[in-house]
């Protein structure tokens, strides 16, 4: 046998090893979406049981939006509702909800008893959110003027999200 | 103060092991005998304080003491004493800490039962083992150290993940880390033979019983493993492919392979650089595998805490020793010259090619485990490797494996016909095909992948079989003459023909659950039943229970054949207030052929409970198969061979040796 053969085990491994070190400062938990920059999926959703309106993406044309998804069986939603209703409060961008794979009374009863900062609300049994790619609920989207998806955030909301990140880009978005 | 003595065994362990790696190394090199006598000694020194140690921190666990950190974090007062123990080795700190118990425990073992070792040979090895335990003592006492106190100390723990709350916890990870820490001793006999330049037939004899124990180990570690993910995860599920799997699969593959290419070394004196390399990556993966489960480069459902700073360590651990061995087969490997020359068609044929298959296989694991990460490194996209990946890489390779195995042992040393082999397997082959058409017959023309798989396992058991009784001499004399002689029968045959067999069940067991699993998913009240695959099974009652810390749905369940009442089964689903998680408690019962498995969920919200049950046909096999492989190693490794009649090594040839 050659002699280079027997180099070729301690040269993959330098190679793999090398990969690992990279891999190390991967953060694991971040789920890019591959949604950034790209247009809003197309769709119309129907609304709550008993209210008028229900939302489609032409609802997203000519203002910056930002689109929560959420449910009444998700336990992060509720800790996220407080600072939902609180940015809904300063009027700085329109919140659209997007209530997902829920009863339609279940939601109804939760938006009544927790408040209800979305200026629009659809009924999705879950296929709306397979093309938005959601992963879990809730998460946050945040739409420009032309309807193209800027920002996700996936999980509950906390007002330092709002405060850093969320409204900065808002800023930013409707200059 | 017994958890300082405990702190302060594991510095001396570390002094202990630094002296181990030197002085024995170098005396070996000085030939002074007095130097290399101070091998084993140190050895067991070294697992005395480690071992002092590990109990220090058995007992803060035993006692609840919560002013160590490891043990406010990870128990609570309330559990029941079998958890607080077991909970020592539930996380990372603790966990290190068996790692180096078990390294400490097996390098003893070497220093005590290795008498028949030549003493240089046995300095090298434990001087090697001593470098890989000094890495991990440093790692522990410097990154993960479960000894750091905690101040104001709280009443009562975080208690201990309730999926760990389970008596698999008890026997899955010591054994696990049994196999791949044992796979270390391999590792460190493979290191000394490049050191000294040499591997012979003793070398292969002396390595072989190591090898072997740690593989049982990891064998039954594996096979706890899939079953308590079977009974604890509720769903039925014994494998998913899981990076943490994959990482415990990989070393037991290649030990596999190096388990078959040691017996070449040990009968014809060849294949020495390739069982050598097997050697070093065996243990390496195993170092891959802590890598990959400590460091959180993989998300993977083993929710381990991870930490980046201690995968920079535990990759320079690695580095450091896999490169370095490495490094070391690149320069002496090529020295070593074989032995016995063989045709392509012969037993070392036959085992050349298990070895190739086996590699492959480990090979297809590695990619699909690693493939995530690298394509994240080089291009930040996030994907994951599924079954379906496995599914079409690994089981082509496994069919020709098992096709070969059936033969494999049938094929004589040097040159063996191939043709006369499958002569002698003309029962065998009927027996499968006739496997192949019962299963088509009565289970229909789609289930064609089953009839392949049964049709597998009947050929490689019949096979095995047919290899048995030839050696026997069964039908051919007189039945008493066939019993005596099967009694004389080397332990190491008896071994293969179980562990080949216990393989052949395996594959059974994993055809028929992936093929006629049946599951049903219905919302029952109390006095209702569902059928499920030819039973009924009734809800009689739900009722709370509470247990020493959880609170308890319980299902009482009656399984029915007909009016024939089968068994009561009571399924729970457990809620720890402490940890606030909850936990299913499956009921499984099993007839040896089949199991019947009920969880118990939530309530519908009108009087019922949604009750999810399977029927799962040839699934105990699965464990029934790896315990037989795993009772063949255990054989094999009592051999006679093993025990008595040290090999005299063959006087060393006149060459030229290397500079070391």
């Amino acid at each position: 046998m050659r002699r280079w053969l027997y180099l070729l085990p301690v040269a993959v491994f330098v190679l793999m090893a090398g990969v690992f070190y990279a891999g190390l400062g991967i953060d694991t938990d971040v789920l890019p979406s591959p949604l950034i920059d790209e247009a809003a999926p197309q769709f119309d959703l129907p609304p709550l049981p008993g209210s008028r309106n229900g939302l489609a993406t032409a609802d997203f044309k000519g203002a910056v939006s930002l689109v929560n998804v959420f449910a009444s069986w998700c336990v992060p939603c509720r800790a996220e509702h407080a600072v939902l209703n609180a940015l809904a409060a300063t009027k700085k961008v329109p919140i659209y909800g997007i209530n997902y794979k829920d009863k339609g009374e279940a939601a109804n009863a939760w938006i009544a008893a927790l408040g209800d900062p979305y200026t629009r609300i659809g009924a999705d049994d879950g296929r709306v959110g397979i093309e938005w790619g959601v992963y879990g609920v809730p998460e946050t989207f945040l739409v420009d003027r032309s309807g193209h998806i800027r920002y996700k955030h996936v999980g509950p909301l906390t007002q330092a999200d709002i405060d850093k990140t969320i409204l900065p880009l808002v800023a930013r978005l409707q200059q | 103060m017994i958890d300082e003595i405990g702190h302060f065994a594991l510095v001396l362990a570390l002094c202990i092991a630094a002296v181990q790696i030197v002085v024995p190394l170098y005396g070996a090199a000085r030939g002074d005998a007095t130097l290399v006598a101070m091998a084993p000694p140190a050895a067991l020194a070294q697992f005395l304080f480690i071992a002092t140690a590990f109990l220090s921190l058995m007992h803060a666990y035993a006692v609840s003491d919560f002013s160590l950190l490891n043990v406010a974090a990870n128990s609570s007062v309330a559990k029941p004493l079998l958890y607080k123990i077991t909970g020592v080795w539930s996380n990372h700190e603790g966990s290190m800490l068996l790692w180096v118990f078990m390294l400490g425990l097996f390098g003893a073992a070497v220093a005590l039962f290795g008498g028949n070792l030549p003493p240089e040979l046995r300095a090298r090895v434990l001087s090697v083992q001593a470098m890989i335990g000094a890495g991990f003592l440093v790692y522990i006492l410097f990154a993960s150290n479960p000894f750091l106190r905690l101040d104001p100390l709280p009443a009562d723990g975080n208690g201990l993940n309730p999926i760990l709350e389970d008596r698999g916890l008890a026997f899955h990870p010591p054994c696990l880390y049994a196999g791949y820490v044992g796979f270390s001793i391999s590792f460190c006999f493979a290191i000394a033979a490049l050191i000294e330049g040499r591997v012979d037939p003793a070398w292969a004899r002396w390595v072989r019983p190591w090898t072997l124990a740690a593989w049982c180990a990891l064998t039954t570690g594996i096979a706890m493993g899939s079953w308590w993910s079977y009974y604890t995860l509720g769903w039925g599920g014994w494998w998913y492919w899981d990076p943490v799997e994959n990482a415990s699969f990989m070393p037991w593959i290649i030990g596999t392979a190096l388990l078959h290419s040691a017996i070449v070394v040990e009968k014809r004196d060849t294949l020495k650089a390739w069982t050598i390399l097997l050697a070093i990556l065996t243990f390496s993966l195993s170092l891959i595998g802590t890598f990959l489960v400590r460091s959180g480069v993989l998300t993977s459902v083993h929710a381990f805490a991870s930490d980046p700073l201690r995968g920079v360590f535990i990759l320079a651990l690695l580095g450091t020793a896999t490169g370095g061995a490495l490094l070391l087969f690149a320069i002496r490997a090529p020295v070593l010259q074989g032995g016995g020359l063989f045709a392509p068609i012969s037993r070392e044929g036959g085992l050349l090619l298990n070895n190739l298959l086996l590699t492959t296989a480990a090979a297809t694991v590695l990619i699909g485990t690693l493939y995530p990460l690298f394509l994240d490194v080089l291009t930040h996209q996030k994907v994951s490797v599924g079954p379906p990946f496995f599914d079409m890489t690994f089981v082509p390779v496994m069919v020709p494996l098992l096709v070969a195995m059936g033969v494999g042992p049938l094929l004589s040393w040097k040159r063996g016909d191939l043709v006369a082999a499958f002569q002698r397997l003309k029962l065998a082959f009927a027996i499968a095909a006739g496997a192949a058409l019962v299963t088509l017959a009565a289970a229909g023309a789609d289930s064609l992948g089953a009839a392949c798989g049964l049709a597998l396992a009947a050929w490689l058991l019949a096979a095995t079989i047919v290899e048995w009784a030839e050696r026997v001499h069964l039908f051919a004399e007189p039945l008493g003459r066939s019993l005596r002689r099967a009694l004389r029968l080397p332990r190491a045959s008896w071994g293969m023909t179980l562990a080949h067999a216990g393989m052949a069940v395996v594959v059974a067991g994993i055809t028929g659950s992936s093929a006629w699993s049946v599951e049903r998913v219905a919302d029952v009240r109390p006095g209702e039943a569902v059928e499920l695959a030819g039973y009924r099974v009734a809800l009689d009652a739900v009722g709370e229970v509470r247990g020493p810390d959880y609170v308890a749905t319980r299902a009482d369940l009656r399984l029915l054949k007909g009016d024939r009442l089968i068994a009561a089964m009571h399924p729970e689903k457990r809620f720890f207030p402490l940890e606030k998680g909850s936990q299913t408690d499956v009921a499984i019962r099993t007839n040896l052929a089949a199991d019947v498995y009920a969880v118990i969920g939530d309530p519908d919200g009108k009087g019922g409970y949604t009750l999810r049950l399977y029927y799962n046909p040839l699934v105990p096999w699965i464990w029934l198969g790896a315990a037989l492989m795993a009772l063949g190693g255990l054989v094999s490794l009592s051999d006679r061979r093993h025990r008595v009649g040290a090999p005299r090594r063959a006087r060393r040839e006149a060459v030229a040796q290397p500079a070391e």
